[in-house]
């Protein structure tokens, strides 16, 4: 007896230490840059870092991404929709096929009766489930939808105002949360937030707001080449960048989001893993087009766009950064052909403004609108001194008003007329160009200026008109990449912007951390991801 | 002594209202729409004014204020502009993290700051005295970031002792994660404390009754509880508002250790524009400063009868 004690005791702590390693072989810890756990009722807030982590995560859309490969540019696939088409007849007539045998984590059935019910909660005010935050965030995606109803339990038909052929790149942002859990929960979002019900491959199992969410696989997903094969995935709000560089350093967390460049020296020295990959992202100047704008004279914009020496910036960056060709990245599927070439050719800036009629005796001075830091602004203050330095060689004096994102992002909506932008002849931000409308037509449709759009700088040109309604007129796929191309290639002749650099999306990991693909978007698959 | 309570408790009321009006005019008069920060980047106009319709924000100021302070007086705060949760519940949870910070802090600066600064209030210009000054000096002027920085780099990064970040679920991890915080946190109220203290024992020792009292030959333990007795009202109105700012939280340790208390929401809400949090946190505060104020003013007087003539 005395000496079965010890070994029992033994075999007990063995025990405990065995089940301890085999439970943290799968939990992944992610440091994010949010300040809070990104919304969890399936219209996130936190820009693209929410649908990231709470967002594609616990939730599907129509549309889904296919982030699976690192290596080329990410494209939409099926999702709960197995397949959809356009009425050849009525180009606003476009219908569904769902997918079947799709259940919410509450277990109820994904039907196209749930689809009209989600597509209610952002555009029917009479809805018991709409939300005007909701709306507010992701609503403005289906706006060129007009009608919609499911025909049968497997099929929808929505039709839409005009002919919109980006319809399905909409879609893949507008998530389809439960009506069953909706109404068990008493027809409340907040509690809904709290115990969320989507199709996604993970599902919440606790919120703890400003502190944690704790996500666990779902194993009843529908595809089951995405079963998750995480025990558990953590996800913790960390907006100071060395706070969560320390995290991963004392092993805290598995897995951080935007490491500081100076840091990754020493995170690599540690044994951590880097990665990165060009992502459609785009940092940039939104000049002003009103009339007393500086900025409406061609040869000004090209000679600023060979002004700025992207390698420097790239270097001041750790090297984490893809030097600007145009508005896209270089080999996007809608890049095109431009005959302009965004380079650094200081001599030719120097001949260009020259033929303006600037020079060292004739100097333009000028405002821009930046921010001290914001989602995907990178470092804005060494760079936006960069950028100062290399304009003034050319003859252009930049003046900065530095103001907090926020307030930015206000400035941003209400358009280069408005008066709190009076003096201001450019703006510091930062795109993502993912989908045709965010990275293209948002920025160049006459129409969409404030308060209709973020067209901030009141750019109108005739044929880019009739080439943004040619692309939302064209349903082939091939053809229509093929008018996004003559969009872009028009954007860079007409040196729309001040081009820099695209952001690379450096992440830091431990070496646990197996199978992480870094798609080319800013969404990531963290299905396949385990910790070992 | 009762009715000197409840006058001052009655004097709390002008000063509460007094509060909500400059709280609520302040954060309207400040730049940035509280609708537009929170709303998707492309959001129509007519959904703009939806959710402006949906937190009251179309309502003219002055109504707005009354509505609020009449919601405030049934103990409604309002709900977050950014998450739809009650105010009330964001508040008590990260009131409750911070408290465990602030009272951890309060305990050590209290007693170090007491300590260092009777120390060398006691032996003022000696050795003990210079050294005491020189650490409560470095307390008052280190910048609290780059100590917390320092600390999580030494004990967390380097010699893996204590967690770098974050809360923790049971006692035993929150007291582990709390430590690197509140070491921080301490630094300033032992460095404000001891100086403090110094100043008013090195005063009081210099005062008449101190030298008549040694020349009857006293013992120093019986003339220290003289001093004691006299410097405490100060060094109470002192305490009292360093626990004030510790209450308050920081917003750049909270940031720094991830820490969710009220410094961490306040950032939180600045930057999102969320009024109702932000209203509703610094009306918390300044309810908290008023109380302590009063429980204050309640131990002078309790500790110096001349004070309830006042």
């Amino acid at each position: 007896m005395t000496r079965g004690i010890p070994k029992s005791l033994f075999l007990a702590a063995a025990l405990a230490l065995t089940a301890g390693t085999a439970q943290a072989q799968g939990i992944l810890r992610i440091g994010m840059t949010a300040t809070d756990v990104p919304l969890t009722h399936g219209s996130p807030d936190n820009g693209f870092e929410g649908f990231r982590f709470t967002g594609y995560t616990m939730y599907d859309a129509l549309v889904n991404w296919d982030l699976s490969a690192a290596d080329k540019p990410s494209v939409i696939k099926p999702g709960l929709a197995l397949s959809w088409a356009v009425d050849p007849a009525d180009p606003t007539k476009w219908t569904f096929k769902l997918r079947p045998g799709v259940k919410f984590h509450d277990g109820s059935d994904f039907d196209a009766a749930a689809v009209v019910w989600n597509f209610d909660k952002l555009l029917n005010k009479d809805a018991p489930q709409f939300d005007a935050r909701q709306a507010s965030l992701v609503g403005f995606r289906i706006a060129s939808v007009a009608s919609y109803k499911a025909v049968d339990a497997l099929t929808l038909e929505v039709k839409t105002k005009a002919p919109d052929s980006f319809l399905p790149y909409q879609l893949s942002f507008i998530l389809m949360a439960g009506p069953a859990q909706f109404e068990k929960l008493g027809r409340d979002w907040v509690k809904f937030a709290a115990q969320p019900s989507g199709t996604g491959p993970f599902k919440l199992d606790k919120l703890v707001p400003r502190e944690r969410a704790v996500l666990l696989p779902f194993k009843d997903y529908w595809d089951k080449g995405r079963v998750a094969k995480l025990d558990r995935l953590e996800l913790i709000p960390m907006p100071e960048a060395n706070t969560r560089t320390a995290a991963l350093l004392s092993g805290q967390v598995d897995f951080i989001e935007a490491p500081p460049p100076d840091t990754i020296p020493r995170l690599k020295s540690s044994g951590m893993q880097i990665t990165s990959n060009p992502y459609p992202h785009i940092w940039s100047y939104h000049l002003s087009r009103l009339p007393d704008s500086p900025w409406n004279d061609i040869r000004v914009r090209k000679a600023a766009n060979l002004a700025v020496d992207r390698d420097g910036i790239k270097d001041l960056l750790g090297g984490y950064a893809v030097p600007a060709k145009g508005h896209l990245l270089p080999g996007s599927t809608w890049f095109g052909k431009p005959a302009f070439e965004v380079k650094y050719d200081l001599a030719a800036a120097k001949k260009l403004m020259a033929e303006a009629g600037f020079g060292p005796d004739k100097r333009i001075k000028t405002k821009i609108l930046i921010s001290a830091s914001g989602s995907g602004q990178m470092q804005p203050l060494p760079m936006n001194e960069f950028i100062q330095e290399n304009l003034k060689e050319i003859g252009i004096d930049v003046e900065f008003e530095v103001v907090d994102f926020t307030t930015l992002t206000n400035r941003w909506r209400a358009g280069a007329k408005n008066d709190q932008n009076a003096g201001i002849t450019g703006m510091n931000y930062s795109y993502a160009i993912v989908d045709p409308f965010n990275a293209l037509v948002r920025y160049v449709k006459s129409d969409l200026h404030a308060p209709n759009g973020v067209n901030w700088g009141y750019y109108a040109d005739k044929d880019m008109d009739a080439l943004v309604a040619e692309a939302q007129n064209t349903f082939v796929p091939e053809k229509q990449d093929e008018v996004l191309g003559k969009i872009h290639a028009k954007m860079v002749d007409d040196a729309l912007f001040l081009w820099v650099v695209h952001d690379v999306a450096p992440r830091a990991m431990t070496a646990k951390v197996k199978n992480f693909v870094q798609a080319r978007n800013w969404f990531l698959d963290l299905t396949t991801v385990s910790v070992q | 002594m009762l009715s000197y309570f409840l006058r001052r408790v009655l004097y709390a009321v002008p000063i509460a209202v007094g509060v909500t009006l400059l709280v609520f005019m302040l954060l309207h008069m400040a730049p940035g729409d509280p609708v537009n920060a929170v709303a998707g980047p492309d959001a129509p106009a007519d959904v703009v004014e939806a959710l402006r319709r949906a937190y009251g924000f179309d309502k003219p100021l002055p109504y707005q204020y009354l509505l609020y302070l009449g919601r405030v007086l049934t103990g409604d705060l309002g709900v977050s502009v950014a998450t739809g949760r009650a105010v009330a519940g964001e508040l008590a949870q990260a009131f409750s993290n911070t408290l465990v910070l602030a009272l951890g802090a309060a305990l050590i600066g209290f007693v170090a700051g007491i300590g260092l600064g009777g120390v060398a209030g006691w032996h003022k210009g000696t050795i003990v005295d210079h050294l005491a000054t020189v650490v409560s000096l470095v307390g008052v002027s280190v910048p609290h970031y780059w100590l917390g920085m320092v600390l999580v780099i030494l004990m967390a990064v380097e010699a893996n002792l204590l967690p770098a970040m974050g809360m923790g679920s049971t006692p035993g991890e929150q007291l582990r994660h709390a430590l690197l915080p509140v070491l921080t946190m301490a630094v300033i109220p032992t460095g404000i404390v001891a100086r403090s203290v110094r100043a008013a024992v090195g005063e009081t020792l210099e005062r008449e009754f101190v030298q008549a009292l040694k020349a009857k030959g006293l013992r120093r333990g019986a003339i220290m509880l003289h001093v004691v007795r006299n410097v405490s009202p100060t060094i109470v109105a002192v305490l009292g508002l360093q626990f004030g700012y510790l209450l308050g939280g920081s917003i750049l340790i909270e940031t720094v250790f991830s820490w969710p208390g009220t410094g961490f929401l306040l950032n939180e809400a600045i930057f999102k524009r969320d009024l109702p949090i932000l209203q509703g946190i610094i009306l918390m505060l300044a309810l908290f400063f008023v109380l302590l104020n009063l429980l204050v003013d309640v131990a002078q007087a309790a500790l110096d009868p001349r004070m309830r003539r006042a």
